[in-house]
């Protein structure tokens, strides 16, 4: 056996796809008589064994409220929670624990940022987003400008699907106080050159706040390199558990921002002359939190890492370009975002069909796709549709997978002919 | 060109075809292909419907696609004449079947007619996806409060 044989081997049995499946309970049932294929992954992702187990195991043997440290299972639950905390670290590269907050999911992480900065904010200030943002990373900011008399300012997006950086350059000026963009466009699967933008924000004193929920299901993101002052995702779509997320701050900021709910578990003291905050993290935790869920968030993180990341986004691009090729076989249709730099994300459209009537018909025949606005009307305005079709693939998924899909879309397409 | 009492006369659909018509033909079909090449047809023979009432008052929320409504009652017969719209091929094919069980009859009668038993005799709520059976509901909801109205009237 040669050098190269060995080395594909090595290759195939980290990421053995049909393994992989294995590992995902849900993906093994029939839908509407066939084979599930589950190409929502962008919606929501499903979970491994590992997340269900993890979940399981610490409801039968550790569960019990945390930081409150009068017992043993106070401990056990306590340990596995700020356990969890550290995967998360760990997994963004941040510096420290203390700049790792749980918060419901990417939506809260944006509103408690936005509320936090409002005192920073005053009339005539600029927030830049971006036409392509998730409503998500639009309308907290919108009430937050409502408040304050600043601006909520969009960056113009490429017939292509790619950030404007003509238009970033010209935006960005003297009245910019905050950068908030996504990582990963949920509707395009762009991925932006949030580097870059970065820089240039930072080099103007912007702050700067990455949305990241559909970028951390693909790849990793080090939050240190990216030198972004906020990253935001949600458990539930890198594999992990619903009611959870996690809003990454730089420790400086977190601290000058003033708390987002009041209530136990934030304060330090209470009286009714004068309350006093907790530290970082927990100033931002009010309530108990949700143990149960960081623990399978953490147990998915550690799935994603026993995995070979290389190869498993090999494997996924490998997706997108078999679906690009297909596109062709389908009479009519057409993909909406053709970026460069793309996550293995496909929205499009076919001639004369509506998005709802295409998810249907894929319904039917086990396939399961996100039709609609996506949470992004203004970029569904921008390229002139009510809606689009988009498969969002993961790396569970398959090349024969994406071959069904053009099949499907072919029966889909002859059915309205 | 806003819609004429003639417009909603002239909607054929609860007559030509036919409930018993459609329940024939539909419940012939199994597979699920069939059903909605079925579906699709009906909702070409949706009348056409004017422009000018595309606005958000006869809007029907709750639907993934845009659905309008609007109704007419005629005075002479009593009868309740309803038109839908749709940009979704398959949602003008519900739509047709809901003005078919529904279209051009008494406010009295169309109340009495229990849709939902209707739509499972279709076997229609099993094959479609609960998103799209509430936008369903959404508009059976909407024409039931106009006929409500007219009752009370």
């Amino acid at each position: 056996m040669n050098d190269l044989s060995v080395a594909n081997t090595t290759i195939q049995k980290a990421f053995d796809v049909e393994a992989i499946r294995r590992d995902f309970p849900i993906l093994s049932q029939q839908v509407n008589g066939k084979p599930l294929v589950y190409l929502d992954n962008g919606a929501s992702a499903q979970k491994p064994l590992a997340v269900l187990d993890a979940m399981d195991r610490y409801y039968r043997e550790m569960h019990s409220n945390v930081h409150r440290g009068a017992h043993t299972l106070g401990d056990r639950a306590t340990t596995a929670f700020e356990g969890a905390r550290e995967t998360v670290r760990s997994f963004l590269n941040a510096g420290s624990t203390q700049e790792v907050i749980w918060t419901k999911g990417t939506t809260e992480a944006i509103n408690l940022v936005a509320n936090g900065l409002a005192p920073k904010l005053k009339a005539g200030d600029e927030i830049l987003v971006s036409h392509m943002e998730h409503h998500a990373n639009i309308v907290p900011w919108q009430m937050i400008a409502e408040r304050t008399g600043a601006k909520v300012v969009p960056i113009q997006v490429t017939p292509a699907g790619e950030l404007d950086q003509d238009s970033f350059n010209s935006l960005l000026n003297d009245r910019t106080r905050v950068l908030a963009v996504a990582h990963v466009s949920n509707v395009l699967g762009t991925i932006n050159p949030v580097a870059e933008m970065i820089a240039q924000a930072k080099a103007r004193g912007v702050i700067t706040l990455l949305d990241g929920a559909q970028a951390v299901p693909h790849f990793q993101p080090d939050v240190q390199a990216l030198d972004c002052d906020f990253y935001v995702f949600s458990s539930h779509k890198l594999f992990g558990p619903t009611g959870i997320g996690v809003l990454y701050g730089k420790a400086a900021l977190l601290e000058e921002m003033p708390p987002y709910q009041g209530g136990g578990e934030m304060i330090e003291r209470v009286s009714f002359e004068r309350t006093t905050w907790n530290v970082l993290p927990y100033k931002f935790e009010a309530g108990t939190p949700a143990i149960a869920e960081a623990v399978g968030l953490a147990a998915a993180i550690d799935y994603l890492s026993s995995l070979d990341r290389a190869a498993m986004e090999a494997a996924e691009n490998a997706l997108l370009e078999r679906a690009n090729q297909l596109v062709e076989t389908v009479p009519g249709m057409s993909v909406i975002g053709t970026a460069k730099q793309k996550v293995p994300v496909m929205s499009f459209k076919i001639d004369g069909l509506h998005p709802s009537d295409i998810g249907t018909l894929l319904d039917q025949q086990g396939i399961a796709i996100r039709t609609g606005h996506h949470c992004a009307m203004p970029l569904m305005d921008f390229y002139g549709v009510p809606g689009t079709a988009r498969a969002s693939f993961a790396f569970y998924n398959t090349l024969d997978e994406v071959e069904q899909l053009f099949t499907a879309l072919q029966k889909v397409q002859r059915l309205f002919a | 060109m806003p819609a004429t009492e003639q417009d909603f006369l002239n909607n054929p659909l609860g007559e030509n075809p036919t409930l018993e018509d459609v329940l024939d033909g539909f419940e012939f079909l199994d597979d699920w292909e069939d059903r909605y090449a079925f579906i699709i047809d009906l909702g070409k023979q949706l009348p056409a419907f004017p422009d000018d009432a595309r606005i958000e008052e006869n809007y029907v929320h709750g639907c993934q696609s845009q659905v309008w409504l609007i109704s007419h009652f005629h005075e002479a017969s009593g009868k309740l004449y309803l038109l839908i719209d749709s940009d979704a091929m398959i949602v003008r094919g519900l739509a047709a079947m809901i003005l078919i069980a529904l279209n051009g009859k008494t406010p009295r009668d169309l109340l009495a007619t229990d849709i939902d038993e209707l739509f499972e005799r279709l076997d229609l709520f099993r094959h479609i996806s609960p998103t799209r059976g509430n936008g369903l509901r959404s508009m059976v909801g909407k024409i039931r409060d106009i006929a409500a109205a007219e009752t009370a009237a």
